[in-house]
């Protein structure tokens, strides 16, 4: 395995035939997984420019036409009298104001947890570390439970409250601020006569720019693909993409061939719906690719 | 973290007694600071942290108000569909945590050894894409690569024969479909977090075990995965725990294949089952309850005993 590349090692240096069996094996797995992880999102670019009929004989990566594209993105289009742009600027409402609160409950949070003092900090601290590691779909039940006595479902509300506790958020920050800044430096400023919200808003803030991307990050990709929650707090239109896009799969008669409904979809407009629902988090994931690659997202595929 | 900054270590300005007042009256500020800071959090934490978990400790010990001891457990314990479901979510666990360890360890020490930054950077962000498609997205995705009619990948399937959707969804391929699919989302992730931490095994070690004698394997197996440990461990509880959560997979494809699948097929689709058709929040809350416990006790023992967040 090292010896795919060994950089500081004298290079051109004769392959026994094991090191040479080792590198042609980690190759093959490599590329491999690599198309194991791309086919199908290559796919999923494709099939909208499909007709149903091409999707099943023409070759499966082959590009269909633009003008199928066109026809398939009015067809989903007109679904319901465009109820997928209801589905999406619900998730965009839900997601941002869930982002807005999160930034604004974690972040503080985090500095306080990391360079204050205050009795039960400790508590708190676990308290945070343990729920953090409590996967979000184990509380889904008992917050809609929660949520129905209080008659909050079908409210945005529901949605936007629960998305916004991030406890990952609060951990994050409280790492970035405990490692990025010192209590020495903050006690300078102190010394110089600056108020606690001061040394806040005046040298920590202006270094917290890596740690706020970040905790907005996991925060909008996580709520964006989030299923479970919306699922069961906010039924029918005032649902998110994601749940909307399981509903359309009702519609689709090649998978339920009993529905009866006179509006259908086609399996490459189901296509195009889903590649419409993920290009947010995807645009995203480009943006973000640098930081992505390097490992400090340790913990954020937590689901 | 506890320890508080010596006062004589730090310069005094003007007289010593003047700077002490200071000094408290600064914790002082900093304890309110503190204080506020948490709060809004806090409420969070307790609305939807703590607050549904004594809830749901609440429902399911009582029945229409009046305690009712364990007959809410007793009768989801009872239930005909419940073993079953337990059974596919275990079978599930271990198809993808065995292949979810073995393969990301693998991969990330493959990667890991590629010399050329490019290539490596590239495939660490191939791997991570499809996590863009985490929930349903995802399966609306592998709905279509499982059917052999439209899949880009149909000879495989053709290969390992299957030759209709309903073929692939039988009971007993649903295991290892449900972890490719969780592999396909979740392990890229993963890859990343491992180099990452094989990224902070200092040189020098690698070096003297190569000058030791020690091939690439060796060094993986004695040096590099030892020190991966805690964070194998991670992800095994975070995937365990997340693992027996499972819903959205199961009941996507339940409504795909037409029934193939079962609405039943896992825990928390029981509990969805209890709540909504049955209207039995009691038993609900059991079941949750029940799953709950076992991702507490995970994440307890493992912030408590994994040695990954000493710091605290």
């Amino acid at each position: 395995m090292a010896c795919l590349s060994a950089p500081d090692r004298p290079s051109r240096v004769a392959l026994t035939p094991a090191e040479w069996l080792g590198r042609a094996f980690a190759i093959v797995l490599l590329v491999a997984f690599a198309l194991f992880f791309v086919v199908p999102l290559i796919w999923l670019l494709i099939a909208p420019t499909k007709t149903d009929r091409e999707l099943l004989l023409d070759a499966p990566l082959a590009f269909g036409s633009l003008t199928t594209l066109a026809d398939n993105w009015r067809a989903l289009m007109t679904f319901q009298s465009g109820l997928i742009w209801t589905w999406i600027v619900n998730s965009a409402v839900y997601c941002s104001a869930a982002l807005l609160i999160t930034l604004v409950t974690s972040i503080p949070a985090g500095y306080a947890l990391a360079l204050t003092e205050f009795r039960g900090r400790q508590t708190l601290l676990a308290v945070t570390l343990v729920v953090m590691l409590v996967p979000g779909t184990a509380l889904v039940l008992p917050i809609f439970l929660e949520l129905s006595a209080v008659h909050l479902i079908g409210n945005p509300l529901a949605a936007i409250l629960p998305f916004s506790f991030f406890p990952f958020g609060v951990y994050l920050t409280y790492i970035y601020f405990s490692t990025a800044l010192s209590k020495d430096l903050l006690d300078a400023a102190r010394i110089d006569g600056a108020g606690e919200l001061q040394v806040f808003a005046r040298i920590a803030m202006p270094l917290a720019t890596p740690v706020v991307a970040l905790v907005a990050f996991f925060n909008f990709t996580g709520n964006w693909n989030n299923y479970f929650l919306p699922y069961v707090t906010l039924p029918g239109r005032k649902s998110p993409i994601q749940v909307g896009l399981a509903e359309l799969l009702s519609n689709v008669p090649a998978f339920n061939p009993t529905n009866a409904a006179s509006t259908t979809i086609s399996l490459s407009s189901l296509a195009l719906a889903t590649l419409i629902a993920v290009a947010p988090v995807m645009i995203v994931f480009l943006f973000a690719q640098r930081f992505l690659v390097t490992g400090l997202t340790a913990g954020g595929v937590k689901e | 973290m506890s320890i508080r900054p010596d006062p004589a270590a730090s310069p005094a300005r003007g007289g010593l007694r003047q700077s002490a007042d200071h000094r408290s009256s600064i914790e002082r500020a900093q304890r309110r600071l503190g204080l506020a800071f948490v709060s809004l959090y806090s409420l969070f934490l307790l609305a939807f942290g703590i607050f549904p978990l004594l809830y749901a400790i609440y429902l399911a010990f009582t029945k229409r108000g009046a305690f009712a001891g364990l007959t809410n457990f007793a009768k989801i314990f009872r239930d005909y569909r419940f073993l079953p479901a337990v059974e596919h979510v275990g079978l599930y666990l271990v198809v993808w945590l065995a292949g979810l360890v073995v393969l990301v360890v693998v991969l990330a020490l493959i990667i890991h050894a590629i010399g050329t930054r490019w290539l490596s950077t590239g495939l660490r962000f191939l791997y991570y894409i499809p996590g863009a498609l985490a929930g349903a997205s995802s399966v609306m995705l592998w709905l279509f690569v499982l059917d052999p009619t439209v899949s880009p990948v149909s000879f495989v399937l053709h290969a390992l024969g299957l030759n209709n959707f309903v073929e692939a969804m039988q009971s007993n391929r649903l295991p290892v479909v449900l972890a490719v699919i969780a592999f396909w989302t979740g392990a890229g992730g993963w890859i990343v977090v491992m180099y990452g931490a094989l990224n902070n095994i200092s040189r020098e070690l690698i070096e003297a075990a190569r000058v030791d004698g020690a091939g690439p394997i060796r060094t993986a197996w004695s040096i590099q995965i030892p020190l991966l440990r805690k964070w194998i461990a991670y992800m095994v509880v975070l995937s365990f725990a997340g693992g027996t959560q499972l819903f959205v997979e199961p009941r996507v494809l339940s409504q795909a294949s037409r029934g193939v699948v079962s609405q039943d097929y896992s825990l928390n689709q029981l509990a969805f089952l209890y709540a909504f058709k049955q209207s039995d929040f009691n038993g609900s809350a059991a079941i949750s309850l029940v799953l709950l416990v076992v991702a507490l006790i995970l994440s307890v023992l493992f912030v408590f005993r994994g040695g990954l967040f000493e710091r605290t």
